[in-house]
């Protein structure tokens, strides 16, 4: 870890259940009982069609590396270069991440790969839902 | 709102850009404004609507000494400007106010009195953003294009056409920070900044302002500049997060401000003489011709690259320099405008002969909001 700390996320009401399920080892996202819409980032009505009728759905964990960069600037906590992702879960909905347990070059990643969530502890407060290649590379 | 009920009647940048050490952010602003009011032939007392973005319009108001009857401080990030236009229109044309004044002032390279960020923090980008490395706008703005790359073959060459058709027009631009011809090579060959974004493919950082003064169209014609009419506009948002724009290949922001525009300035795409996109990075202008309709889906690489937006081509764009070269303050839609503005006045340094429609679109944030201002100089 270069230049000082990563920034950590500060949860909220609306988002607390997110953060307590990645401690918990689960990718918590949300689904409408009334438009059956699954949403992310967490908040306690549908962003689709406004319903407050939405309950917690644990997500599966797999997705694909829907875009990404790698990035070559300084950034607190990071040593560049370090791919800064986002993957699309299974479920519907993106997620920003960073890609662990690979190469972070162009070659190891390949858009449209499949991942699958890791859980990487920060402190006792925060684990962040991060995704690495799936099928245990 | 009605066609061409009002009109930009002042328009000018400041007295310098690039390095301005002698002057912080605020008098930026004023310097900015003061340009623009000799431009139009008006006292700082003709002044009864103030607007600005990403700076405390309270404090524009006041460091200018109006005490305005209306004011607008929307701040969206850099296409904000069009927006303050749009809404500036509509004030204009309800009687809130008569003569409007839209200044921008930035500190971007210096940093001189500068307050932290142009556009207000995300809730949800600091929990799930943040955390995971994002910094300034090339770590953020850059992330869909991968997936553009691969679902339309979109080679890193043709991206990097963008920058050196760009950088053709800053040659004809004495004012452009950057004038020198650049190839396809020299784009791949500089400095990696967030793969696959090469330093020539990234906007400047410099110092500026631009100030516009619009007014209702039947006073601008005892005014002494040739009247510019606002004959459409457009606004729209998506998302804070760049993470959770719904299809990274497309704007929904753009696609909605560029169809308001269209239709509201009644005109189809082969009307338009002259085009900015705003270019803080080099795929804006392609995701910007697609979504705004003048060329199809994938095309507009290839449509670049062929040099359709260069000089004596059949669209053409960024007749400035644009972000890329001429000048990026933070927030640039100030500038697209007023290269608008030049356009329609006959006064660019690289003139389309004979423009009558200029479209000038853009960006908020990264692909957070947008703005379209349709103008021209037929009453």
């Amino acid at each position: 870890m270069a230049n000082g700390e990563r920034e950590l996320p500060r949860p909220t009401p609306e988002t607390q259940n997110f953060w307590d399920g990645t401690k918990a080892g689960e990718l918590r996202l949300q689904q409408c009982g009334d438009c059956e819409n699954v949403y992310f980032p967490p908040r306690h009505f549908c962003p689709g069609c406004g319903s407050k009728n939405v309950a917690v759905l644990k997500a599966s964990g797999r997705a694909t590396l829907n875009s990404y960069v790698i990035s070559h600037l300084p950034a607190p906590g990071f040593t560049p270069p370090y791919a800064i992702a986002v993957a699309k879960l299974d479920e519907g909905p993106k997620m920003m991440c960073n890609i662990v347990d690979s190469p972070q070059t162009p070659e190891a990643l390949v858009i449209d790969m499949a991942l699958e969530v890791s859980f990487e502890k920060i402190n006792d407060d925060i684990t962040l839902a991060q995704f690495k290649p799936a099928g245990g590379q | 709102m009605k066609r061409n009920s009002v009109a930009i009647v002042g328009a000018s940048e400041t007295t310098e850009l690039g390095k301005v050490p002698s002057m912080s952010q605020v008098q930026l602003h004023a310097d900015a404004a003061l340009n623009a009011l000799a431009d139009a032939g008006l006292k700082l007392s003709d002044i009864d609507g103030v607007a600005t973005g990403g700076h405390n319009a309270v404090e524009i108001a006041h460091y200018l000494g109006i005490v305005p009857k209306w004011l607008d401080g929307t701040s969206v990030g850099g296409c904000s400007f069009m927006l303050l236009v749009r809404h500036a229109a509509a004030a204009i044309n309800e009687g809130l106010c008569n003569t409007v004044l839209i200044t921008h002032g930035e500190s971007g390279r210096s940093g001189l009195g500068r307050h932290g960020s142009s556009i207000f923090p995300s809730l949800f980008q600091q929990q799930f953003e943040r955390p995971f490395g994002v910094t300034r706008p090339p770590t953020m703005f850059t992330i869909p294009v991968l997936r553009y790359m691969k679902d339309f073959g979109l080679t890193e060459e043709t991206l990097a056409m963008v920058s050196v058709v760009q950088r053709e027009w800053a040659g004809k631009n004495p004012r452009a920070s950057f004038k020198d011809p650049i190839t396809v090579d020299d784009v791949l060959n500089s400095k990696m900044i967030c793969y696959p974004f090469r330093l020539l493919m990234c906007c400047l950082v410099t110092d500026g302002g631009g100030a516009l003064i619009l007014t209702k169209a039947d006073r601008a014609k005892d005014m002494p500049q040739k009247p510019v009419y606002i004959r459409g506009t457009g606004e729209s948002a998506e998302t804070p997060m760049i993470s959770q724009m719904a299809d990274f290949t497309s704007s929904a922001a753009f696609r909605v401000s560029g169809q308001q525009a269209f239709e509201s300035a009644g005109i189809s795409h082969a009307d338009v003489d002259h085009l900015m996109i705003y270019d803080a990075f080099a795929h804006l202008p392609i995701y910007g011709l697609e979504d705004l309709g003048f060329v199809g889906r994938g095309e507009a690489g290839p449509f670049i690259a062929e040099g359709n937006t260069r000089a004596g081509g059949k669209l053409p764009m960024n007749t400035n320099g644009g972000g890329l070269s001429y000048m990026h303050s933070g927030m640039y839609g100030m500038y697209a405008l007023q290269e608008g503005v030049r356009q329609m006045r006959g006064t660019a340094p690289a003139q389309v002969p004979g423009a009558e429609i200029s479209v000038v679109h853009g960006v908020g944030g990264m692909f957070s909001a947008s703005g379209t201002i349709v103008m021209t100089n037929v009453a």
